[in-house]
């Protein structure tokens, strides 16, 4: 699937981070191609937020290099990042709590980036910011005609929330949305009827790391995994490879047998 | 109390739609209905000068003018942009020294000082507040309150600009009604312009600064330079007040950095309704006539407002503003359970 | 030797007054902006006690400190309690309770040089051949006793683990048991008696004013966010940073700069590490 095999939209090289006196990453290497699905999945303190947060420049590498389609953005300011095109979403959701859902969306399309090429799809040329955050959260799956999108963020459920973060990230009209446990807190049905949204995204040619515990639904999507460990590159591979992986099955799922985890997690 | 058979109700009245800020009105009486406090407002506050009896009264006027256009300021900050700047004397001196320097030194007339104060005094200010914008809450807190005392402290060190005794003999607005209109005017301006910004996209942004800054930088924009500008208006604005009142009382002094310019705006604020832009100026139309009334008491007036600040707080914290504003957008009525 | 002695003092002297700020908020996270209100209070307490009831002096200090104890816990009890975890009217409410105190005493008439509370111990020595007199050398070994002591209540007493306890994880101490409400009003009546140490400690050397309420208020604040706000010990270091500081413009530049370099010691380390020598806030806010 990797059709554009001769650079990576993102690098990373011998990325690691040090707390303290903890390690959070250890020589990371990573490559993500255009159109990617990229899973990033590990046990809890693995390191898996920690590699968003150090790509989107949140917080400063201890050693190593990132490169944006082969741009060195290491030590770059977050939102000179985000202006490049690389966004995020927090896995805890901070949303603009006393702004309403479609206000939330106003910020992004206002950001130097969206002026720039329009945000999302364009759109922002077009016309009001309002209408087009309206028109997002309709395509994400806000209903237009509810009372929905007019409502306060801190009354929406959580379902919602999530769904607002991504549209944040789309209202930039990115290249790369890096999804911090987008999944993690959804219901089932929910979950279920977020995957075809991602695979929508991947369809507008929008590159995609996610980090999950959701092993079911990221494999789905994902045609790429990398297993973290304590800070460290375990495996990387096709979903298929990593599920055969004896070395994933005793860090990450212990002696259990990987179906029955791909079950219940 | 031991079971209610009834309880109170609150229906809005019809005229808004949805969200906040968005009204569908359908007849001039709903029009009216929106227009009246607005229009009352404005009325209320050209027309007192008139309403005044005497020299002293008017210049009370002034005084609340200028103190709540530092209040507005103060709001505009901590309730729109996050940042709780405890030192509005540290904008009022600020602006008195510039205005004053320009004007005794140089010879500028004050309808130069004047302009010229809030835009240097803003863009002074502004700089000095660069590096604590990264702070927040209790921090930034601090720090302002600490700038107009280090304002003063250093004046006094270095014996500059007159050193303790200030520098006198500043010209004074042409006559006392210029004077007045001249500070009622700006402060409606202000009033309105604020709550328009508020409302625009970047007013937008200002909020989304409060509410989550990290969120804000990973949508792509330069927080430092937002939180920047929003120091500049409200510095600007605290400057401009101060001018006028170093040329209301036709001397600048250390006294422009007393803690009273800081404290009195903020309990105008919290009395009148915090976040509400208009609250602050009700606050201050209450708290300074007050205070003038106990000035024989001397310093009682200070325990006074303060015991009114503490009991705000605890009982009334929403405000004056947001308890008429609830009286007069909803229908209470008692219904049975 | 004279920079020694006498900044060693100064430092002492500024510890006493920031460690009970630094005491309350540590423990209930409360900006207690009265503090200079309540260092002054006890000043006037005692003088009241020892004038006008004609109690002997010690007497009369421990009745201050008592008084003060409990003036700190109503005002946790009746106000602080209803706007905490509101940083904002934390700060203001304190801040007007204090200023209440202050300007309400300066209306009740006390003011000018008539308040001045005697010291502990008449004449002085020569250290190094510098005159010092007995009473500022108390006051350095009490204060040194006292940072001893509040160590020694912090890490072996069940109160004082309490205490650290609900200074690291409020919600966490709640879980365990401890009722983080009942130790906040402790911590700060632990405060107000800090508070009224340093006065009776401090006051003697000079008069009873009320301005020096607003003054120690600021140096407590300066100690306070230099040692990095919460932690007591980083309180107890700063001071000496200070302390030595101001003695030295005192003797090098003039004494008009003390208050400038107690400023510029706050926004200078607000600006470089807001989280001062010894805190650890910054680090766990930055954290997304």
């Amino acid at each position: 699937m990797n059709t554009n095999q001769d650079q990576p939209i993102l690098r990373m090289e011998n990325v690691s981070k040090v707390f303290g006196g903890v390690t959070a990453l250890r020589e990371v290497n990573l490559d993500v191609f255009q159109g990617d699905v990229l899973g990033i999945i590990g046990p809890n303190g693995s390191g898996k937020t920690t590699i968003v947060n150090s790509i989107t420049g949140f917080i400063s590498l201890t050693s190593g290099r990132i490169y944006f389609k082969g741009k060195n953005i290491t030590g770059k300011k977050p939102h000179k990042i985000a202006d490049m095109g690389v966004t995020r979403t927090f896995q805890i959701m901070r949303p603009y709590y006393s702004l309403p859902a479609y206000k939330n969306l106003v910020i992004p399309l206002f950001s130097p980036r969206a002026k720039r090429t329009g945000g999302w799809r364009g759109g922002g040329r077009l016309g009001d910011r309002k209408t087009i955050a309206i028109d997002i959260l309709e395509e994400i799956g806000f209903e237009r005609d509810s009372y929905i999108p007019f409502k306060t963020t801190s009354t929406l459920p959580t379902g919602y929330l999530k769904r607002l973060e991504l549209a944040r990230c789309l209202a930039l009209q990115p290249e790369v949305i890096i999804c911090d446990e987008i999944f993690s807190g959804l219901s089932m049905s929910e979950i279920a009827s977020m995957v075809p949204l991602i695979e929508r995204i991947q369809d507008d040619g929008i590159t995609i790391v996610m980090i999950e515990h959701r092993l079911r639904e990221l494999f789905q999507v994902a045609n790429r995994v990398m297993v973290l460990n304590f800070g460290e590159k375990l495996v990387e591979g096709t979903p298929d490879e990593v599920m055969a992986n004896e070395q994933v099955k005793e860090a990450y799922f212990g002696s259990e047998k990987i179906e029955e985890v791909m079950t219940y997690a | 109390m031991s079971s209610q058979t009834r309880r109170k109700e609150r229906i809005d009245r019809g005229i808004k739609v949805r969200s906040e800020g968005l009204y569908a009105l359908m007849s001039w009486r709903e029009m009216a209905y929106l227009i009246l406090p607005r229009f009352m407002l404005i009325a209320g506050l050209l027309c007192l000068p008139f309403l005044m009896p005497g020299m002293y009264w008017q210049r009370v006027i002034s005084i609340v003018c200028i103190y709540a256009i530092v209040a507005i300021s103060f709001d505009f900050l901590a309730h729109y942009v996050g940042l709780v700047c405890l030192g509005g004397a540290f904008f009022i001196g600020t602006g008195g020294y510039i205005a004053g320097i320009f004007n005794a030194y140089f010879g500028m007339p004050p309808v130069l000082t004047i302009p010229l104060a809030a835009i240097a005094g803003g863009a002074f200010c502004t700089l000095l507040l660069l590096p604590c914008l990264p702070l927040r809450g209790v921090y930034f807190a601090i720090v302002t309150l600490m700038y107009p005392l280090f304002m003063a402290r250093i004046i006094e060190a270095f014996d500059i600009f007159g050193g303790t005794d200030g520098i006198l003999g500043i010209d004074s607005f042409p006559s006392a009604f210029v004077e007045q209109y001249f500070v009622v005017g700006i402060l409606l301006v202000f009033v309105f312009g604020l709550r328009r910004l508020v409302t625009t996209d970047m007013g937008l942004i200002f909020t989304a600064v409060m509410d989550n800054d990290q969120a804000v930088r990973a949508s792509g924009i330069n927080i430092t330079y937002y939180k920047a500008m929003a120091v500049f208006i409200a510095s600007a604005m605290g400057c401009l007040a101060g001018a006028c009142l170093t040329h209301i009382y036709m001397w600048s002094g250390i006294s422009q950095f007393a803690l009273d310019f800081s404290i009195l705006p903020i309990a105008a604020t919290v009395i009148g309704g915090a976040g509400t832009l208009v609250g602050p100026v009700i606050g201050c139309l209450i708290l300074v006539p007050v205070s003038e009334l106990l000035r024989d008491f001397g310093t009682l007036r200070i325990v006074f407002y303060a015991t009114i600040l503490v009991a705000f707080i605890l009982f009334r914290s929403d405000g004056i503003m947001a308890f008429a504003k609830r009286k007069y957008e909803q229908i209470e009525r008692w219904t049975q359970i | 030797m004279e920079i020694l002695v006498y900044g060693t003092i100064n430092s002492v002297s500024l510890a006493l007054m920031g460690l009970g700020f630094a005491m309350v908020y540590g423990i209930s996270r409360v900006p207690n902006f009265a503090h200079g209100a309540l260092y002054i209070i006890c000043g006037f307490v005692t003088w009241t006690i020892l004038q006008k009831l004609g109690l002997p002096y010690v007497v009369a200090i421990f009745l201050s400190l008592a008084v003060n104890g409990i003036l700190g816990i109503l005002m946790y009890r009746f106000i602080l309690i209803r706007v905490r975890g509101m940083n904002i009217s934390e700060i203001i409410s304190s801040y007007a309770i204090g200023l209440a105190i202050l300007e309400g005493l300066r209306y009740g008439g006390f003011r000018g040089m008539t308040y001045t509370l005697p010291v502990f111990m008449e004449g002085m020595v020569f250290i190094g051949g510098v005159p010092v007199d007995y009473h500022r050398i108390i006051m350095v070994i009490v204060g040194i006793l006292l940072v001893g002591g509040l160590w020694l209540f912090t890490h072996y007493t069940r109160l004082g683990l309490a205490l650290q306890g609900m200074a690291q994880d409020e919600r966490a101490a709640l879980m365990l048991g401890i009722d983080s409400d009942f130790m906040a009003m402790l911590a700060m009546g632990f405060g107000a008696v800090l508070a009224g140490v340093a006065a009776t400690m401090i006051l003697p050397l000079g008069n009873i004013v009320v301005e020096s309420g607003y003054h120690v208020l600021i140096m407590s604040i300066a100690v306070c966010i230099v040692g990095g706000l919460g932690s007591w010990i980083g309180a107890f270091f700063a001071a000496f940073i200070i302390g030595f500081a101001q003695i030295l413009t005192v003797v090098f530049i003039g004494s008009h700069f003390q208050m400038v370099v107690a400023l510029l010691a706050i926004i200078l380390t607000l600006i470089l590490k807001p989280s001062g020598l010894f805190g650890q806030q910054k680090e766990l806010e930055d954290r997304v």
